[in-house]
């Protein structure tokens, strides 16, 4: 078996190889440290809307939902499971107890990545100190 | 041999494009870190979406229903401060920009007689076509901006009120050609800069989108009258077009009221009594 | 084919070169748009659609005149638009595909454009623009690939193709007909308002597309040893005259009902484009120009003795060019702007940054023309020397 063009296929692997393996350079070999989002004090909350492993995995779909209730239906009142009632609001219910977004939302998104557009429109209370 | 090594060729391209953008990546440089985050339908919660049965949401008891709302500018109460408060409780609470340039965007403003009712020209008339006008979004029953829309993006909900969902929005503005009464605005950049007082209560908008008066739907969710109303010092009436007993209905009575551009058949909610 | 495209003159190269810098001045731009939002462009609260829309328009014309070719050639048999018909079909895919591109540069939120079809909303027209639009890039693209391949065999074109191409037909009309029809059903803007904007569109669209293809025809004659023939050029430029004909008599035809109804909602965008209104007068030097411009090519087409001269036909063709381009660009988009609904006057200019944003786009589209056009020459070089 012949290799046609092989000087351009092999540079253009080495090449192809060297930006694949890049960020595995720069990184070190050493992995990112696991975020631990800060979740609001006992004296604040001690529950959320959903239960946390559904929050954690879920929650954008949760605010899409909410999202679509708000704006199209004019439906404001989510009921969970439990029959508690909430106002559907990422600002004004969410952020009220999770009131560091930078300490909660950023971890998590910062890590993997993730550029929630969210915050383009809905504002970030002044946090309380 | 050619085609086999072409196929060969394939095959590694088609499963290197697919491996490395997807899990497998990640699988075998962090195995099982992803799991939860990745396949939220494996959840027991696998319902949530919009048209799901087990979830349930509810609009706020206190909210104010109505069949048609509607509007009417009383003209002989307006003076010019009670116009400007209008517009300023509008502006501030609603996080309405102030552009000064040809690309700004407004809610609710001001404009001469001529302009707010032109082709309805009355220069002997007098009192009142020498007077400014508040002008907005007339809420049409036949909204030719909801007509336009390719995505749906601006809607009319059952109570009348024209809406729009900034989530959804392109940005084409086919709405904004649509408009006969020009009471759209599109956000040619990030209006945050150019928002003087912030009211954290509303979220702002984001360049792109375009956007206009909601009628206060969010007041009306919690049970209370628009801004403008509440700052006009009665000069604005807001109400049920649909409910004859309304303190709209009511004001509509006895007066002589005009709307803009009737002939459109875009059946305007707003009215103007002169 | 395609691997025709990949040798060529030094010529070829250096224009591909040329228009690859094209493409990434404007792609350059258009991310400096991307991240500063349209706030650079001239558009306006009272403009809010601009020289892109402008230009979107104006293709959809260049693209839906294929049709002058195909329909005679299939429908009827023409043989002498047997060499020139392919360079009609890819002409057509390259209008469509800049098209495509003007929407899309010209969208706020272009990373939601998918929400056309996540959401489709049947009453509007643009989601029928949308349909259109891709479906006349499949159907050329395939129409066209599919009858030069076969002919590069030597064999003839598989029958289910027949459908396709006769498909072509009515579909080029509806793609400018619905192109019209997001202009012409807006109750508030006086200046679309009109059942003949259709006509008007297709009348401007087989002046200007025809034209268009006469040029490059000659540029092709000149530039390789591929000749469309005498009689598909004198056809293409009687069909050239009789749609620039029909285009100004649309023309009158408006300006009948607009003046002698005495309508001010429909005249005042009339008296600005063409008078001037209020003292606002940009755009009056260039609808006086496009109207001299139609009116000249008129005199040159019609007599067949200026209309078969070689040197001047492609002189009638730059002017039946520039008439329908100002006509249908500037003037058909800022014209139904000017005056707004409160009867206010904001007038409308393109900045440097969208004028370099339409220069990408018409370089892209160039560069697919070019790469076309050179696989379609090849094969019938391929042809000539067997």
């Amino acid at each position: 078996m012949k290799l046609y063009n092989g000087p351009i296929i092999i540079v253009g692997l080495v090449i192809f190889l060297a930006i694949f393996l890049l960020p595995f350079y720069i990184s070190g070999g050493k992995t990112a440290a696991v975020p631990k989002p800060e979740l609001p004090k006992k004296s604040v909350a001690t529950e959320c809307v959903m239960p946390t492993e559904y929050m954690r995995t879920s929650h954008m779909q949760l605010l899409n939902v909410w999202r679509d209730m708000v704006v199209r239906d004019g439906d404001r009142i989510f009921i969970n499971e439990k029959g508690k009632h909430f106002n559907m609001s990422l600002t004004n219910t969410c952020l009220s107890c999770h009131d560091s977004k930078a300490k909660f939302c950023d971890s998590c998104h910062d890590y993997l990545a993730v550029a929630p557009v969210c915050w383009e429109c809905h504002l970030v209370p002044k946090e309380k100190k | 041999m050619g085609v086999d090594r072409r196929k060969f060729l394939k095959i590694a391209g088609i499963s290197a494009a697919l491996g490395l953008g997807g899990s497998v990546g990640w699988q075998l440089l962090r195995p099982g870190q992803l799991d939860a985050a990745e396949e939220p339908w494996n959840t027991p919660y696998q319902w949530v979406t919009r048209d799901h049965g087990a979830l349930k949401e509810v609009p706020n008891p206190r909210a104010l229903k109505g069949k048609r709302w509607g509007m009417a500018v009383d003209m002989k109460k307006f003076t010019p401060a009670t116009a400007k408060a209008a517009v300023e409780a509008c502006n501030y609470y609603h996080n309405v920009p102030s552009i000064p340039t040809k690309q700004d965007i407004k809610w609710i403003w001001l404009a001469p007689y001529k302009n707010v009712f032109p082709e309805v020209e009355n220069p002997m008339a007098g009192d009142y076509t020498d007077m400014d006008y508040i002008t907005m979004c007339n809420h049409c029953d036949q909204p030719p901006c909801v007509r336009v829309c390719p995505t749906k993006a601006t809607f009319r909900r059952d109570d009348g009120i024209v809406l729009m969902d900034f989530h959804r929005c392109i940005g084409c503005r086919f709405c904004m050609a649509a408009c006969p009464y020009g009471s759209r605005s599109f956000n040619f950049q990030d209006p945050r800069p150019f928002i003087k007082k912030q009211y954290d209560g509303f979220p702002t908008r984001a360049k792109g989108v375009v956007e206009k008066c909601n009628f206060c739907a969010e007041r009306l969710a919690v049970g209370k009258l628009p801004y403008c109303a509440e700052a006009s010092g009665g000069a604005m009436i807001f109400g049920d077009v649909d409910n004859a007993g309304s303190a709209l209905r009511k004001a509509l009575r006895g007066r002589y009221s005009i709307r803009r551009k009737p002939n459109l058949g875009t059946n305007p909610q707003v009215y103007y009594l002169v | 084919m395609l691997e025709k495209a990949l040798s060529g003159s030094k010529l070829y190269w250096g224009w591909l070169v040329c228009l690859l810098i094209l493409m990434a001045a404007g792609f350059a731009s258009y991310l400096v748009q991307y991240n500063e939002g349209l706030v650079i462009t001239g558009m306006s609260r009272d403009v809010s659609w601009g020289f892109y829309i402008a230009q979107f328009t104006f293709l959809v014309g260049v693209a839906a005149s294929a049709v002058m070719l195909v329909l005679p050639y299939y429908l009827h048999h023409y043989k002498d638009f047997g060499r020139i018909t392919i360079l009609g079909e890819f002409l057509a895919i390259s209008a469509v595909l800049m098209c495509i591109l003007f929407i899309f540069v010209d969208l706020g939120k272009p990373t939601r454009i998918l929400n056309v079809m996540l959401y489709p909303t049947p009453n509007s027209i643009l989601f029928w623009d949308m349909i259109v639009l891709n479906g006349y890039l499949i159907i050329n693209l395939v129409a066209g690939w599919v009858t030069l391949e076969s002919e590069r065999k030597q064999v003839a074109p598989p029958g289910w193709i027949k459908p396709v191409i006769y498909l072509s037909i009515p579909w080029a009309v509806s793609i400018h007909t619905v192109t019209a029809f997001l202009y012409a059903g807006l109750p508030g803007r006086g200046f679309w308002l009109t059942a003949i904007l259709a006509p008007r569109f297709l009348a401007s669209a087989f002046a200007a597309g025809p034209a268009v293809l006469i040029l490059l025809g000659y540029l092709v004659k000149k530039l390789t040893n591929f000749d469309p023939g005498k009689a598909a050029f004198e056809t293409l430029a009687k069909i050239v005259t009789y749609a620039i004909i029909l285009h100004i008599f649309f023309f009158f035809l408006e300006v009948f009902t607009v003046f002698y109804s005495n309508i001010p909602g429909h005249m005042d965008h009339m008296k600005y484009l063409y008078f001037g209104y209020h003292g606002y007068n940009a755009l009056v030097p260039w609808m006086w120009a496009a109207l001299i411009c139609g009116f000249a090519a008129i005199v040159l087409l019609v007599n067949p003795r200026t209309r078969q001269n070689t040197t001047i036909l492609p002189i009638a063709c730059v002017l039946v060019f520039i008439c329908t381009w100002i006509d249908k660009g500037m003037g058909m988009i800022a014209g139904g702007f000017i005056p707004n609904p409160l009867h206010e006057i904001t007038e409308y200019a393109p900045t440097a940054l969208e004028l370099l944003v339409t220069f990408g786009v018409y370089a892209t589209g160039a560069f697919v023309l070019t790469i076309l056009y050179k696989v379609a020459l090849g094969v019938k070089e391929e042809e000539a020397a067997l």
